[in-house]
């Protein structure tokens, strides 16, 4: 039964790619927005500390 | 009434929004693609043609149409950004542009994983394909051009216009199979009258759609995030948002 499942009815090696790519892209898009977001705070945060070092 | 629609145009508000938002959409985007997942691979009969090789259609389906659906918003808010010229338009269809590129390369390989055992090849010229790629180009056209001008007011007028313009390409990817001889299967779920699956084929499909729709949301408020932070970054409100 359990072998059937993986073996997708001999259509493994396109149906598990598949959704092994699916995760991958899934992944990255989050991966890929946290990076971004955390490098637009960090930005931000230097920003607001270069414009407060320059009003005093 | 249109309220709602002013307030959108505010950075701090959006900001706001898409902070709150984010972690609830992934967690409905998780529960949807969890079921369709078990549903899809595990309860769904195979099909009587194609055996359990059309069980890639639950990642294919809802990847090919969160490719159009993202364009479509990214052109959209571009439209809006241009005609009110308002800002937030600009932040939400750059947000949205990598998401939908990634989203268009992934159902162009599964269709091509998917065409290998059922065409016999991987690829071929065939106007479904030819206008998904074409697609995107088009994502890829607009983040280039968003990130050629100096001025980054300039590149994201002229990035809103190629996806206002590019927008035409939507339809022709959707009805490609209706208006030429095409190797792609027609329209299954998004077509006039019922769909062509049984229950236990379609729910799983409509709940990986929900959930990938759900994912795009989640992922958009995080970039989108993102954008209005680097539009306002010198702006006195952002001090509070980034505590």
């Amino acid at each position: 039964m359990t072998s059937d499942f993986w073996s997708m009815g001999g259509y493994a090696r396109y149906v598990w790619p598949c959704y092994g790519i699916a995760g991958a892209v899934l992944a990255w898009n989050l991966w890929a927005a946290g990076r971004y977001l955390g490098a637009a705070k960090v930005r931000a945060a230097r920003a607001l500390a270069m414009a407060s070092s320059e009003a005093r | 009434m249109w309220t709602w629609f002013y307030k959108l145009a505010s950075p701090p508000y959006v900001y706001g929004v898409a902070a709150a938002f984010a972690p609830w959409l992934f967690g409905f985007a998780a529960l949807a693609i969890g079921y369709g997942l078990v549903a899809g691979l595990g309860i769904a009969p195979a099909d009587y043609q194609q055996g359990e090789a059309f069980r890639m259609i639950y990642v294919h389906v809802p990847s090919a149409l969160l490719s159009l659906t993202v364009y479509t918003v990214m052109a959209v808010a571009s439209g809006i950004a241009l005609i009110w010229r308002i800002k937030v338009g600009h932040a939400v269809a750059a947000a949205s542009a990598p998401i939908g590129a990634s989203f268009a390369i992934l159902a162009l390989i599964t269709g091509s994983l998917w065409g290998k055992p059922m065409w016999g090849t991987y690829w071929a010229w065939d106007p479904r394909l030819t206008s998904e790629l074409i697609l995107l180009f088009l994502y890829v056209g607009v983040m280039s051009l968003r990130s050629a001008f100096e001025d980054p007011l300039r590149g994201d007028r002229a990035a809103a216009l190629l996806a206002v313009v590019g927008v035409v390409n939507v339809p022709i990817v959707h009805f490609s199979v209706v208006w030429w001889n095409s190797l792609h299967q027609g329209a299954t779920i998004v077509k006039l009258g019922a769909p062509s699956m049984p229950g236990s084929m379609l729910w799983p499909l409509l709940s990986m759609w929900l959930g990938f729709m759900l994912f795009f949301g989640a992922v958009l408020c995080m970039r989108l995030q993102a954008e209005v932070l680097n539009r306002e970054r010198q702006a006195s409100w952002v001090r509070e948002a980034i505590k």
